[in-house]
């Protein structure tokens, strides 16, 4: 039961982007398209659940002021073996993401989960909240992809809703990115309080 | 002149935060008045500049001579860490004056995407250089503009949002929402110089 | 189990014994994976020259750089030539061209691009026969946009892309006539050095 309630817990209450903000870089620079949202989203939970796992179980072994190397040393590891798979065997993806990947060791989130839940916490939660925060980050990367790629170019997931000419590129382009998550938010906060 | 056009490129066409997305977590939390904007510019620019230095030497001279690159990332995320430590008790013996207006922003930059994401692109060779060869020299010049144009980005924003603060938002969109769509239109005027690195390599 | 204290030989054993354990972790998965990747790139590149020259199988003898960055890949079946200019939309623009006996264009392809998704990315459609901005079968050289007085429509709202496009196969072709140039230079010093053997007999 706990667990589940870890796992609900990043989904929406701490959602990672609406709610704490955490992770913009990658939230505003690979969301152009909804797949590239999803798989940013992806890539990032799999660096987290294997990170807060490892963290968990190491915690004790760690000597307190050298805690955040630590972390840093297993992060960096886990972001360059996902690079190398993702390389080797999904090469479209690592076009598409390009930077973000290596960027993965600095977005706030995974260092701010190992400090925050995971040093704290036993294995089997670590990986609840790892999953449950992921998710969460992963489903607003998705939804703000879709939404800028359905105003800029009328496709979601490469499926056309209207003619591409009515489309409004901005949105697909730096501008929008800004624009459309600014607004995403305000929606969220309306849902949240009522 | 092309160290002209990499600075022109670097600060407005290609501006890491406006149209790079790169370092967009200071860019949103330390932008609320314009004093300490500038006091976090001045740490970027100054730790940008040495990280770069630093870990171009240690890929050169270090991973490419061993064939480590793929320890690129981890050997990069421990350096600007540690140089990041570094800077702050250097700065605290030798000028107190200078850490007083940036000590406070130090810890806060090891987790700058910006540091690293600049520190790969000069590492792995793939940054704008306009036309100029991909070396020590270009690689530096190009993180300091880069550091240079997060700073104008970081104070613009700064200065709107000061003026945002006294103005009567809609409750709805108050926060991060208008802040957003703000840094979404300072965007756009961005937008307005793309091309212009063209036009002036013409010149050159 | 006890926290470790934060002595200063438990920081140090602990601090380099993660990082041995995380670099021989590293070194494994990059030995596994440095194959496939390899193997994926040259499957691309091979990919590649095949769309370009519109062939189904082709050999290709060693790749030749030239000063100006441009790659020359000579086949059995014509040449293609890889084109890079840096001033594209937001980055640099890498374009694979391939060109038939008489230095037309066959075909080309887009292989690096740091376009945005759906903008300049629509250059790797945009050029193809049958398209609005069709270069294919046109000589190279001085290919430019309608706007700058060429021939080429530019893509809607791309003018910058389609500009750095063009740069790149006008490139390609410049690579490819120096090159020949310099055969033909060589080849004549090889003609001289012969007739030069035939009148000292």
């Amino acid at each position: 039961m706990n667990n589940i309630k870890v796992f609900l817990n990043g989904l929406i209450k701490e959602n990672p982007t609406f709610v704490l903000l955490l992770g913009m870089c990658p939230t505003l620079g690979t969301t152009s398209s909804a797949l590239n949202g999803m798989s940013m989203g992806l890539a990032t939970m799999a660096v987290l659940v294997f990170s807060n796992f490892i963290i968990a179980l190491i915690k004790n072994l760690i000597p307190d002021m050298v805690r955040i190397p630590c972390y840093i040393v297993v992060i960096a590891s886990l972001v360059t073996i996902l690079q190398m798979l993702i390389k080797a065997y999904a090469p479209g993806v690592d076009a598409a993401l390009g930077l973000f990947i290596p960027l993965i060791v600095v977005n706030c989130i995974i260092l701010g989960r190992a400090e925050a839940f995971a040093a704290k916490n036993g294995a089997i939660p670590s990986i609840f909240d790892g999953l449950g925060i992921g998710l969460g980050f992963t489903w607003a990367l998705t939804l703000l992809g879709a939404c800028r790629e359905l105003l800029g170019t009328g496709k979601v997931f490469n499926i056309t809703c209207f003619p591409e000419q009515y489309g409004a590129l901005l949105f697909v382009l730096a501008p929008g990115a800004f624009i459309v998550l600014g607004y995403l938010i305000a929606v969220f906060n309306k849902i949240k309080k009522a | 002149m092309a160290y002209i056009l990499i600075f022109i490129t670097a600060i407005f066409v290609n501006n890491i935060v406006l149209s790079q997305f790169l370092g967009i977590c200071p860019f949103l939390g330390v932008s609320k008045k314009v004093e300490t904007a500038m006091g976090m510019a001045a740490a970027v620019a100054f730790v940008l500049t040495i990280a770069t230095l630093v870990t171009y030497l240690i890929q050169l001279y270090v991973l490419n001579p061993f064939g480590l690159e793929y320890l690129q990332t981890i050997a990069f995320i421990l350096v600007i860490a540690a140089l990041v430590q570094m800077v702050e008790i250097v700065l605290k013996k030798v000028s107190p004056a200078l850490y007083q207006a940036l000590g406070v922003f130090l810890p806060l930059i090891t987790t700058n995407c910006c540091i690293l994401g600049v520190a790969i692109l000069v590492g792995n060779g793939t940054y704008d250089a306009a036309g100029l060869e991909h070396n020590l020299v270009t690689g530096v010049w190009f993180a300091l503009c880069t550091a240079i144009g997060f700073g104008l980005a970081l104070i613009v924003f700064a200065g709107i949002r000061e003026q945002l603060s006294r103005m009567d938002v809609p409750k709805g969109v108050q926060g991060m929402a208008i802040a957003l769509v703000v840094a979404g239109l300072l965007s756009m005027a961005f937008m307005g110089f793309s091309g212009v690195n063209n036009g002036l390599a013409k010149l050159f | 189990m006890k926290k470790l204290k934060s002595t200063l030989p438990n920081m140090a054993i602990v601090l380099t014994s993660i990082a041995l354990i995380a670099g021989l972790a590293l070194g494994y998965v990059n030995s596994v994976t440095a194959g496939p990747i390899e193997q994926i790139k040259a499957k691309q590149l091979s990919d590649g020259i095949k769309a370009v020259l519109a062939a189904d199988e082709v050999v290709v003898e060693t790749p030749d750089t030239l000063e100006s960055g441009a790659i020359i890949y000579q086949t059995d079946k014509g040449v293609a030539v890889q084109a890079t200019d840096p001033n594209g939309f937001g980055g640099k623009l890498s374009v694979l061209v391939g060109f038939n006996e008489e230095g037309l264009i066959q075909g080309y392809q887009v292989l690096e691009t740091s376009e945005t998704p759906g903008l300049g990315a629509k250059a790797g459609e945009w050029f193809q026969k049958g398209q609005k901005g069709d270069i294919i079968g046109k000589q190279a050289g001085n290919l430019t946009v309608s706007k700058d007085g060429g021939e080429v429509d530019a893509i809607t709202a791309s003018t910058i892309t389609s500009r750095a496009f063009l740069r790149c196969v006008n490139a390609a072709y410049e690579a490819l006539s120096e090159r020949e140039q310099e055969d033909a230079q060589t080849g004549a010093t090889q003609q001289i050095k012969e007739e030069t053997e035939v009148t000292n007999e």
